[in-house]
């Protein structure tokens, strides 16, 4: 999101928070962020695509809203003005191909218009067979679960966006030669995928509340989290949607502190250390250890500084709205141990993880025939967590051990907890408090030593650079 | 937190930065001053110039005083045992796609020489990618406080057309600096001249300066990745060599010859840098430059120069350096053509080490005669 686009959304949030009328603001919430969808969406090489991606983001949105609301609510009476605002602004978008000049919203000329009509046609076709003959049973469900993740797979794993790329260039008769996974770009498809998996486990557990498809989509594409979060969930984003925003200086007040923080945090020092942060490029180039430490410790707080400066913009949006979006980082580098760290890291993805797998699993393996040990159980759940939260990052071998890494430190960190637990607890305060200044020193290098593993391509350049890191290159 | 709150925290904060505005806007600027490098950053071995910093990690700024402060030669007072040797000049004395110990400056100083009365001989790149005699002389104006006690200046012909002389980025845009160059050397230079930026009031606040802030800032983090790396400039595999086929143009800035107008050149100008270096003794260079035997080569030797203006100014140099009595090294013709790479002027290592075998017999002479 670029600053310009962060001023234009304060100013629309500022704007909409004034609408207090239920429909109104539902509606023009849904509108808001349907725009976004498109204007964020960055340019592809792939001719058409960077229109159809958004496109299908919201027929996606739509086609879940139908799958996961009982056949009772689906009522076209209650819904047809967000449907054909849906549609509306599509089709709208697309016919800014015949202006005579781009606007802003779309990332590039968008394509024909009897193509943007198909896809309307087959998404609606789509929507109402599926009303018609479906209800939200437990096979659609997973079904439907199951296409998201794969959906997920083929953005993520770079051979199959690769694949993807070449077929979609061959359907536009464009140059197979340049053909890349990066041509494969959906703006925030990740976190999308996360709401619509989180909906469609919830309709299958009977979780879920029952919600109107404006609603349902707004949560979905909500514009101040789009891009990078935070994961809210949709209960608690749709008692916020429906209740009236309340204009209170102090709501004011708390909007522009996260804002300008947020902008202050990105723009002002996450922008900054990245020119000096480790990439890929200088892990390469770096003489010394001293050097790649400093490297190393402003990739770590430029991760830190990026990710929770675009939350605060968020949550500063999300507070105009009349919305409090849930927190995602809570000074996660202050804290003493690896558990805490992951508690305070990225939260609103570490809960998800714990609600949708950890639970889950922990609870299927205790209950197994065969009896685990209880460290076997926590080894397995822990280390099978954190491979998958770094496979989300993207499908490679660097994201695997990643996983690995933290698996591994959370486990150890939890067994050590164990042990001393007892021990701790009877120290004096003062000691406990100077061990844990060392344990977030410990925890601190800990993670940021993980990062070599997130920042760097592949294993082979991040071996060179840890044995740069310790004097051994 | 109410409206009232939140209303003074508004005035206060706008208040306070209309302050800090105007003072940046009121008092005089030597922000460029404050540095790095040399302190927890290592001096930079020539100066910061580039434009895909992201790859070179440097960047092109002309705050003066900043790329001063980033060079070695910053790095403190002179010590005694050192005998110090500047080299001013254009592109190819900085070293377009030459590593810093590869170039004029960096061969001298690994050749690791002494004075007959024992002192090691250190050399500084001072050399900055632009050709003009004013930019020479502003940079050695600023040197000079250094103390050297030599100069070596490879110059090209490039240097001295008249209409070239305040085209230079770094000189338009110093142009307090020289409107002091031509108060001190009674230069021929028009103060008024449009090519000259002067900034107003507002563009002196912090908003109007916020571009030359924002580059001071980047030239400290870029400092921390040539620490770092020792990289300072990028080295394609491949890059357009330099043209040796040309069209039928025997054109020399708006002069046809057969003469060379030497009206048109800044001769008053290098007699300036001579003056600014006083007693300091200087090593004139001719530097060298690639000769064409390619497609009209019997009319230009190269992109840069046809023939005639180029061999009419040679004679002239070698005229004045005999009248008048300077060291000067011509070594227009040392270096084969294909030891040129993307310029007429830019050597690759090889180039680059037969001249310096010629300015170190001279530099040689000058320490320990």
């Amino acid at each position: 999101m670029t600053p310009v686009y962060i001023v234009v959304f304060i100013a629309a949030a500022a704007l909409l928070g004034f609408v207090t009328h239920d429909r109104w603001r539902v509606n023009l919430l849904l509108a808001v962020s349907a725009l976004a969808v498109y204007a964020l969406q960055p340019a592809l090489p792939v001719r058409g695509l960077d229109f159809y991606l958004p496109t299908v983001t919201l027929a996606l949105a739509a086609l879940t809203w139908v799958l996961t609301t009982p056949r009772e609510m689906r009522s076209w009476r209650a819904n047809r003005t967000a449907a054909v605002l849906l549609g509306a602004l599509v089709l709208a978008l697309a016919l800014t191909r015949y202006l005579g000049f781009s606007l802003p919203l779309t990332a590039s000329r968008p394509p024909q218009t009897q193509m943007v009509l198909a896809l309307l046609t087959v998404a609606a076709l789509l929507g109402l067979l599926i009303a018609r003959f479906t209800s939200p049973g437990k096979a659609v469900l997973s079904a439907a679960f199951v296409l998201v993740i794969l959906l997920f797979l083929l953005l993520k794993v770079p051979a199959l966006s690769l694949q993807l790329s070449l077929f979609l260039r061959g359907l536009n008769e464009q140059s197979l030669t340049t053909a890349s996974a990066l041509d494969i770009r959906w703006l925030g498809f990740s976190y999308i995928a996360f709401r619509l998996l989180h909906t469609l486990r919830d309709r299958q557990s009977g979780r879920l509340p029952p919600v109107s498809l404006a609603e349902y989509v707004t949560y979905i594409v909500f514009f101040p989290t789009l891009s990078a979060g935070p994961i809210d969930r949709i209960e608690r984003f749709v008692g916020d949607l429906r209740r009236p925003p309340v204009r209170a200086a102090a709501d004011w007040g708390e909007a522009g502190k996260r804002l300008l923080l947020g902008m202050f945090k990105k723009f002002a020092l996450a922008d900054t250390l990245a020119i000096i942060a480790l990439n890929g490029t200088n892990a390469l180039q770096v003489r010394t250890a001293g050097w790649a430490w400093v490297l190393l410790y402003a990739y770590s707080f430029q991760l830190y500084f990026d990710f929770s400066g675009y939350t605060d913009i968020a949550i500063g949006l999300g507070r105009l709205l009349g919305f409090k979006l849930p927190e995602n980082f809570n000074a996660p580098y202050l804290k003493p141990n690896l558990t805490q760290f992951w508690n305070n890291w990225h939260m609103t993805l570490t809960q998800w993880f714990r609600a949708y797998f950890f639970n889950p699993v922990t609870r299927a393996l205790r209950s197994g025939k065969k009896t685990l040990s209880i460290p076997v159980i926590i080894f397995t759940t822990q280390l099978a967590t954190m491979v998958l939260i770094g496979l989300w990052h993207g499908v490679t071998w660097n994201f695997v051990l990643w996983g690995l890494w933290q698996g591994i430190g959370l486990f150890l960190h939890n067994r050590w907890s164990e042990l001393t637990k007892a021990r701790f607890a009877s120290l004096p305060l003062r000691w406990q408090k100077t061990l844990n200044v060392g344990g977030a020193l410990l925890t601190f290098h800990f993670v940021s030593l993980s990062w070599v593993l997130f920042a760097l391509p592949e294993p082979a350049v991040s071996v060179r650079f840890f044995q740069t890191l310790f004097g051994a290159a | 937190m109410d409206a009232r709150f939140l209303r003074n925290v508004l005035l206060k904060g706008l208040l306070l930065f209309l302050v800090l505005d105007l003072l940046a806007a009121a008092l005089p600027s030597g922000v460029g001053k404050l540095s790095l490098y040399n302190h927890l950053l290592d001096g930079r071995l020539r100066f910061p110039f580039g434009e895909d910093s992201a790859r070179s990690y440097n960047l092109s700024l002309f705050d003066l005083d900043a790329m001063f402060a980033s060079h070695i030669i910053a790095a403190g007072p002179k010590p005694d045992g050192e005998y110090r040797v500047i080299v001013i000049g254009d592109s190819s004395t900085w070293g377009t796609l030459l590593r810093p110990e590869e170039t004029l400056a960096g061969q001298l100083d690994a050749a690791d020489m002494q004075t007959c009365d024992g002192r090691r001989v250190r050399v500084y790149n001072l050399g900055y990618p632009t050709v003009s005699l004013t930019k020479d002389l502003m940079v050695l104006d600023y040197a000079l406080r250094y103390n050297p006690n030599l100069l070596i200046w490879p110059l090209t012909l490039e240097s001295f057309p008249a209409d070239k002389q305040l085209s230079s980025p770094i000189v338009s845009n110093n142009a307090a600096r020289v409107d002091e160059l031509i108060a001190r050397y009674d230069l021929p230079l028009d103060p008024a001249d449009p090519s000259l930026v002067r900034p107003d009031f507002w563009e002196q606040t912090l908003i109007g300066q916020r571009r030359a802030l924002a580059d001071l800032l980047r030239l400290q983090l870029y400092g921390v990745l040539w620490s770092a790396t020792g990289i300072d400039q990028t080295y394609p595999a491949d890059y357009t060599r330099a043209q040796t086929d040309f069209d039928a143009d025997i054109t020399f800035h708006g002069q046809s010859g057969p003469d060379l107008d030497e009206t048109q050149l800044a001769f008053d100008i290098f007699e300036a840098v001579l003056a600014a270096a006083g007693d300091i003794p200087v090593i004139v260079v001719n530097e060298p430059m690639l000769i064409s035997a390619g497609e009209n080569g019997d009319l230009r030797y190269n992109f840069l120069y046809p023939r005639w203006a180029y061999d009419d100014w040679r004679a002239m140099m070698q005229a004045r350096a005999v009248s008048e009595g300077w060291n000067y090294l011509d070594l227009w013709n040392l270096v084969p053509a294909d030891q040129f790479t993307n310029s007429a002027i830019h050597m690759s290592p090889a180039g680059q080490a037969l001249m310096v075998e010629q300015v170190k017999l001279s530099l040689q002479n000058q320490i320990c005669p």
